[in-house]
């Protein structure tokens, strides 16, 4: 954004590059400490019929996860003799960085965009894949045969539950007709429902099938409970990330609540409309748009971290037949039940 | 019939319900719960019922009760009677680093010179700091409770 | 699962041909050696210290060895130098969980020596408490195999619901995991005012707790995915190792000591169902124990609406010595069938004590029942027979 039209701003190139550096650089870890601290400090304690964190910073222990922090900072950083330096310093930056890049196309208002690319969905889940390598450097460069062992494991399930994820997108990529972020958020605002045009047109309405698809390979993206064997694997070795400590595990920790952000962002944009409300256009919408975009990923993150805390977790294989027999069929179906509708109606 | 809830719905419905209901937890240093009256959190002595007769110390399971005492002459209660002569204890310490918690000594004691106390507030910094001696003992004889009224039904006895 | 009984040492061949067939290639083609894992003394998931070292030809296990005694703190031993209160006390602590019901055989094994019984009230709240301590144990049970499983929040609806059993458990005895309440010929103390409609209102809070385990944890179907058909004993497996309780229950064999057994307590005058399921599975296990857990409560207010009034105490000289003979008792506790063997030669305590625990004769089948199973599996089969540590080791 070269200038903001109706602010009448003049921000210059260099000024721009800081500004969208310093946002996508606090956003994520920000976003990461709010999820954490309200979803698994606090809704899952109420869950668990238990209060959570109430003394750090006086008022209902919100500075918790702030101390965790700082308390990470400042641990020994150790690596094993006979690790792979380089590489096991490498592979948390690399889980985080893919984060990061996630977050360039998320648009969080009509002009509040760092880059609005035109293939914005294909570009999203291509880079966030590339946690999968940074998880895997993570496993060989421990020097630890139980690391590579759920290193391996994790990576089969990122891998398996890519296409469930890839395939509820597309049905919403019809029904869009764009695969730029800002158009789908566009075309859901201009929508209507049975021509009424008050709530737009979430996508969520028509592409249920989609939605819950999505929530689901996320859920498994992210290695959590029901499909987190590869980290609770600690029951009897550790996962990927036993070797880690200090800062680099903190960085891990960033890296899977900072994905759970990005993905209910991207599933806050593809399904429920996004950063828009319909009837709010300009200036006020860049306002008000990453509140909206923020409370909608609540809705979505309050979906996975309820799901998260309640089931028990699945077996490995039992996991994989989930994906390959159940939900790529029900992905496929999906898209041509979409295409269908499209096309005829 | 109702129809079946599938049990992946009804789970989350369980954990919801919970969520929406008040906590549970009593934030301890900020609110305390009273123990039972008849908890038993620590031994209390009353000194001037004990007559050194040891049956505490040798009913203990880990004999961490340390008794020693003397004999004293005391006068004479009427004119022309025989001196008496009367156990006055010197030492009464139990080991609450090995104390069990099962009140043996308490029941066995002939005379009432032990109760039990739902005091728990006394841990320390140091593991000998838990050898409690009489005084410390006798101060704990303030929160023993009364002895508090039986179930419909009971023989009342009315003991500690 | 087929039930062929092949030795330890080989690598069972009971699944299906599939299975099998692949097996083969991968070995083939990777020649992975067997692994020695052991699953060690300090475990999340073993509870306590038990030490199991398991041989896995990649994921599957082909030998497993339990190696206990870690908590080995020589009971039977102590009770030699021991008088009968102080042996009372020291026998609470075999199985920490439901530990009044650890007392009622050996107190009814001196009673019968000394030929004294308990008067009838007494024998009331004994049921009373024993069942209490049921409850308190399975509700842990309930939410911890939950967690092995990997659900997180039903520990904590166990843990808040077993609070207030505790609670009411120390407002009887004064203790919430050790009461030493036991005496013989009776009990120390009668019920504090007002503890039987509290002990009313527990209940009501009990089966609602079981019907929340059974919404959030029975019914999910990822859980039965977990279990069933995991760690199946087959009827005649389990008591030809000794396996007894629900473990034993639920496996199909309708054999309950408080029904079948001698009568002790006050079980002859109440009416409870024992529940039993057909397969041998970790699934059945969880569900008998559920059910246990609500009979358990029903046996409460059964036993509250006929508790009968009179003294709690039998007329007991003042320093006790039980008279010569040497006698067996068993019963059905919480973890399985607990027995004691009480040789007396006339003094104030015990000559020599056998403790026969429940979880020792448990845990003998795991070699036998971990051949041939994957690895998350070991945890779920662990979790589901339930074994304490100080019952294993005393």
């Amino acid at each position: 954004m070269a200038t903001i039209p109706t602010l009448a701003l003049n921000i210059g190139w260099g000024t721009t590059l800081a500004i969208k550096t310093i946002v996508v650089l606090t956003v994520i870890p920000l976003g990461a400490i709010v999820l954490g601290y309200v979803f698994l400090m606090k809704m899952m304690s109420h869950m668990q019929s238990r209060l959570g964190p109430m003394d750090p910073g006086g008022f209902h222990g919100w500075y918790q996860l702030v101390g965790d922090g700082l308390k990470f900072l400042q641990k020994e950083d150790i690596m094993p003799a006979e690790s792979d330096r380089r590489v096991f310093a490498a592979a948390p930056a690399v889980v985080v960085m893919s984060t990061f890049l996630v977050f360039l196309v998320i648009p969080m208002g009509p002009d509040l965009v760092v880059k609005n690319l035109d293939v914005g969905v294909f570009y999203a889940l291509a880079v966030s894949s590339l946690s999968v390598i940074g998880v895997l450097m993570a496993g060989w460069a421990s020097a630890n045969k139980f690391a590579l062992l759920g290193a391996l494991r994790a990576a089969a399930q990122l891998i398996a539950y890519e296409l469930p994820l890839l395939l509820a997108v597309v049905g919403v990529v019809i029904q869009a007709g764009t695969m730029s972020l800002q158009g789908i958020v566009l075309s859901q605002q201009r929508g209507s429902v049975f021509g009424w045009g008050g709530l737009g047109e979430p996508f969520v309405l028509t592409q249920f099938i989609g939605f819950a698809l999505f929530l689901v390979a996320s859920q498994a993206e992210l290695t959590q409970t029901p499909f987190d064997m590869p980290v609770a694997e600690s029951e009897l070795v550790a996962g990927y990330m036993v070797e880690y400590t200090g800062f680099r595990f903190l960085f891990f920790f960033i890296g899977e609540f900072g994905t759970a952000f990005a993905f209910s962002a991207i599933a806050a944009t593809l399904f429920l409309g996004g950063w828009a409300i319909p009837g709010v256009h300009g200036d006020l919408a860049n306002i008000l748009g990453p509140v909206v975009l923020f409370a909608k990923l609540m809705i979505v993150a309050f979906l996975m971290f309820w799901v998260r805390f309640t089931y028990p977790r699945l077996r490995e294989d039992q996991l994989q037949a989930l994906a390959w027999k159940f939900l790529i069929p029900l992905g496929l179906a999906n898209i041509l039940l979409t295409g269908i509708f499209k096309v005829a109606l | 019939m109702k129809p079946k809830i599938p049990g992946l719905i009804g789970g989350l419905g369980v954990t919801l319900k919970t969520m929406l209901r008040p906590a549970v937890t009593v934030q301890y240093p900020h609110e305390k719960e009273a123990p039972a009256p008849r908890a038993r959190g620590v031994i209390a002595l009353k000194e001037e019922n004990c007559t050194v007769c040891m049956l505490c110390a040798r009913q203990c399971p880990d004999w961490c009760i340390y008794i020693e005492g003397h004999k004293e002459q005391r006068p004479p209660r009427r004119e022309g009677g025989r001196p008496r002569s009367v156990s006055v204890l010197d030492r009464f310490d139990i080991d609450y680093a090995l104390c069990m918690y099962c009140g043996i000594c308490v029941e066995v004691c002939p005379f009432d010179a032990l109760f039990w106390s739902p005091e728990y507030e006394y841990s320390e910094f140091q593991i000998s700091h838990m050898l409690h001696d009489k005084v410390k003992l006798g101060e704990w004889m303030e929160s023993v409770p009364e002895p508090e009224p039986l179930e419909v039904g009971a023989e009342s006895k009315g003991k500690k | 699962m087929s039930t062929t009984d092949t030795p330890a040492t080989g690598f069972a061949v009971d699944r299906s041909a599939l299975h099998h067939l692949a097996d083969a290639q991968v070995n083939v083609e990777l020649d992975t050696g067997d692994m020695i894992l052991n699953l060690g003394p300090q475990h999340p998931a073993t509870h306590g210290t038990l030490r199991i070292v398991v041989r896995l030809d990649g994921e599957r296990v082909v030998t497993a060895d339990p190696i206990i005694g870690y908590m080995h703190r020589g009971y039977e031993k102590l009770t030699e130098f021991r008088t009968y209160p102080q042996v009372t006390t020291l026998i609470n602590r075999i199985d920490w969980l439901s530990s009044f019901a650890n007392e009622v055989p050996f107190m009814d094994a001196a009673e019968r020596l000394m030929s004294i019984e308990a008067p009838p009230r007494a024998k009331y709240i004994r049921t009373i408490l024993t069942e209490l301590s049921r409850i308190a144990t399975f509700l842990l049970f309930l939410g911890e195999m939950a967690a092995q499983v990997g659900a997180l929040t039903p520990v904590f609806y166990g843990f808040r619901d077993r609070e207030y059993v505790l609670n009411l458990i120390e407002a009887a005895t004064g203790g919430r995991f050790h009461p030493n309440f036991n005496r013989i010929g009776g009990l120390k103390d009668d019920l504090p005012w007002g503890w039987i409609a509290e002990c009313r209102s527990t209940m009501k809070v009990v089966l609602n707790a079981c019907d929340d385990f059974e919404d959030l944890v029975l019914g999910n179907e990822i859980f039965e995915a977990r279990t069933r058909g995991i760690g199946i004993i087959p009827d005649h497996v389990g008591p030809s190792y000794g396996v007894s309780g629900s473990n034993l229950r639920a496996s199909g064999v309708d054999w309950d000591l408080r029904r079948d057994g001698p009568p002790y307590l006050a079980y002859p005058d109440l009416d409870f169902k024992v529940w039993t399921h057909p397969d041998g599975d970790s699934y059945s296990r969880y569900w008998v124990r559920l059910q246990e857990t609500r009979e358990a409560a029903r046996m409460v207010l059964q036993c509250l609406d006929g508790i009968p009034s009179g003294p709690v105490m039998a007329k007991v000289p003042r320093i006790i010595k039980v008279p010569e003979g040497e006698i067996w008792v068993e019963t059905e506790n919480p973890l399985g069938q607990m027995g004691y063997y009480v040789i007396s030669k006339g003094g104030t305590g015990p000559f020599r004590v056998k403790i026969r625990s429940a979880s020792f004769s448990n845990v003998s089948i795991l070699p036998w029942l971990l051949r041939g199973v994957y690895v998350p599996d070991v945890i779920t089969i662990l979790a589901s027979l339930y074994f304490i540590l100080g019952d294993i080791d005393r």
